[in-house]
């Protein structure tokens, strides 16, 4: 019987790849020098469900710039990124305001997100080693199960466990932890289409497991990968134009 | 001899000037305390129900659970036919719409960024509309340190430590940024009409105050409000009349398992109230029972003393046949004469110092700077009515016990050891 065990242990240690190699993978399909999509952000609340547009450019981990297109109440709102700063510019007051601390970790316009979540997206073979634990079916797909821990002190969450699509590399289903090890956040990602010579997700539901209502779909309608973005538009000067 | 008895109280100052004194400060303190506690726990209570709790306040049931997060996700909508129902059910309440939120309080510099910034805790109430008492029960008028007022949307009046603190003023424009009802990002530019100093550690640190209409704009509140508060029109709070409207009211909702159904909290119910309002209620008979047993034992000390020393006189009057129940009741008439003339002199007293405290009040600023407590930072006393005949108890209970306790010892004397003593 025992001998039955370790040859289990061994064998399944043969099956899964190495985490690392995985993650990279999925990097590859994640990440990129720079995209511009235009999304849309459904956000059902407890009373009410509000749908939001908006068009975002990032460039890496260091740079993006979002302008909201509707609704009314929101529309012209923008936020810029650069580096660990984040600017909001209003258009009715015609105020930039330089968001920081706590604050980041609020609700951007009352959906599951944070601005944190917004501004974080670094590599995440950068900020988390990665152990595979199993395998789990996630719809009619194979997935591996990957359970990260944080290499860096400002990682957004602390431990993180992904599914893992065997085929494509993208992730399917995620779970963020908090340091004491509470759920923070669960998201699905859904709707994945090759685009550009990748695998990309393009519907991803967030919910914040701290929060009452039924999470915020985000669904990407269009997305380009490594285009020539103008260099003003992650100044400044841009949020007022 | 009443008359007797107070000529040799007012010739022998050595049989009265002891007990009368204890007796004076006694009363004094008695008095004096009575009012300046019941006046802070007072104070408190009014405070909490003038600037968050009302009477009576009416929360949907999720807001209310989750009240110390101001979630105005969770608001009442129709606010204003609520407010028509509740004008004709409870006619003797008038009813206000409350919304309370967070937000950062944003100064431009030169260029309009971000000159500096600091967490704000807002309140928004009826500010601009004529008549409305608001203003009154907020204490704003004299509240005010710099500037005025507000008289038109889109002013704000400013914690005047928060002012000072990032070098602004009246006519000084600030952004508000905070969320909506919805969640949404929302900004606003307010014009600093004035500042205020409410005394209170708590509104000091970060208060800023706008209209009820400025804020359903701004946090995408049409007709809704996060609390309506309700007050008592005679502006008193009694505990029974809030209790068996918010019975009546929330028996109307018993059967609605909505979680954004309306509720009705009394004041007693909120910020933990419920213990002072039973103190205030209990305060003048603790003070009474503290400074009866407190006097009483220096008083029967003070006896025993006059005792022994009007040993002599006692024997005497026994030798010449007084009954020692006869002197026993002198001397318990003489301590009610005493206690009389202690109680009178001290109440007066107590009140002139109760009257101080009440007008100037005693400064704790200094100390209650990080309170989190929404307490006045000046305490003040309150003369109430009872005040005037508060101290007659102690006065008067606590110099007859103490007499009571120390004129035992004349049933002690024996008639046969007499003379012998008085040979002496």
């Amino acid at each position: 019987m025992m001998k039955l065990l370790i040859i289990c242990i061994v064998t399944a240690g043969l099956i899964y790849p190495d985490a690392k190699t995985i993650l990279g993978k999925v990097d590859q399909n994640m990440s990129s020098k720079n995209r511009v999509f235009e999304s849309m952000m459904i956000i059902n609340g407890i009373r009410s469900k509000r749908t939001l547009t908006s068009k975002t450019y990032s460039e890496g981990d260091k740079r993006s710039f979002t302008e909201f297109l509707s609704p009314a109440r929101e529309q012209g709102t923008k936020m810029l990124k650069v580096e660990g700063q984040l600017w909001i510019y209003s258009p009715s007051t015609d105020r930039t305001i330089q968001i920081s601390g706590h604050l980041l970790r609020q609700s951007v316009m009352g959906s599951d997100l944070s601005y944190e979540d917004m501004m974080d997206d670094r590599k995440l073979t950068d900020v988390y080693n990665a152990a595979v634990t199993g395998e789990e079916k996630i719809g009619d797909r194979n997935t591996w199960v990957l359970e990260l821990k944080a290499k860096v002190t400002d990682a957004a969450y602390e431990s993180r466990k992904i599914w893992i699509d065997e085929e494509r590399y993208v992730p399917l289903r995620e779970e963020l932890f908090a340091k004491s090890g509470q759920l923070l956040k669960r998201t699905d990602l859904k709707d994945v289409v090759m685009t550009e010579g990748r695998w990309f997700p393009t519907t991803i539901i967030y919910k914040d497991m701290l929060k009452q209502g039924d999470g915020t779909e985000f669904r990407i309608s269009s997305i380009k990968f490594n285009q020539d973005i103008p260099e003003y538009i992650f100044t400044k000067a841009a949020l007022k134009q | 001899m009443i008359r007797f008895l107070l000529k040799g109280i007012l010739r022998d100052r050595n049989r009265s000037m002891l007990p009368v004194i204890v007796v004076i400060i006694g009363v004094f303190l008695t008095v004096m305390l009575s009012c300046w506690i019941t006046g802070i726990m007072g104070d408190i209570v009014d405070m909490n129900a003038n600037f968050t709790t009302g009477h009576v306040k009416i929360m949907t049931r999720t807001y209310a659970k989750n009240s110390d997060l101001i979630p105005n996700d969770l608001a009442l909508m129709n606010v204003s036919e609520l407010i028509n129902q509740l004008d004709s059910k409870y006619p003797s309440m008038e009813w206000v719409e409350r919304i309370r939120f967070g937000g950062l309080i944003d100064i431009a510099g030169e260029n309009g960024e971000t000159r500096a910034q600091g967490p704000a805790a807002g309140q928004a109430f009826d500010l601009l509309s004529t008549g409305s008492k608001e203003l009154e029960r907020m204490n704003i008028k004299k509240s005010i340190v710099s500037g005025r007022i507000p008289d038109k949307q889109g002013e704000i009046l400013i914690s005047h430590d928060f002012a000072e603190r990032f070098g602004i003023g009246p006519g000084d424009e600030v952004t508000l940024f905070s969320s909506t009802m919805y969640g949404s990002m929302t900004f606003k530019n307010f014009k600093i009409a004035g500042t205020v100093r409410f005394g209170v550690a708590l509104l000091d640190k970060g208060a800023i105050l706008i209209d009820i209409t400025d804020a359903q704009q701004v946090f995408d509140m049409e007709d809704a409000a996060g609390e309506i508060l309700g007050y008592s029109k005679g502006n008193r709070y009694n505990d029974e009349e809030a209790g068996t409207i918010a019975s009546s009211f929330n028996a109307g909702y018993a059967s609605d398992k909505d979680e954004f159904a309306p509720q009705m909290v009394t004041l007693r119910n909120q910020n933990s109230l419920a213990s002072y309002i039973d103190l205030i209620d209990k305060m003048s008979g603790i003070m009474v029972t503290v400074f009866v047993l407190a006097m009483s034992i220096v008083l029967w000390n003070t006896g025993l003393l006059g005792g022994l020393r009007r040993y002599n006189e006692f024997g005497l009057r026994l030798a010449m046949g007084e009954e020692k129940k006869h002197i026993y009741k002198t001397l318990i008439y003489e301590s009610v004469l005493i206690g009389t003339i202690g109680s009178v002199v001290g109440t007066v007293f107590g009140l002139l110092a109760a009257y101080a405290l009440q007008k100037h009040g005693l400064d704790f600023s200094s100390a209650m700077k990080n309170s989190s407590m929404m307490t006045p930072a000046v305490f003040r006393a309150v003369v109430t009515p009872g005040a005037f005949y508060i101290g007659f108890i102690p006065g008067l209970f606590s110099m007859v016990l103490g007499n009571a306790l120390s004129g035992i010892g004349i049933y002690k004397r024996k008639t046969a050891q007499l003379f012998k003593e008085l040979e002496v």
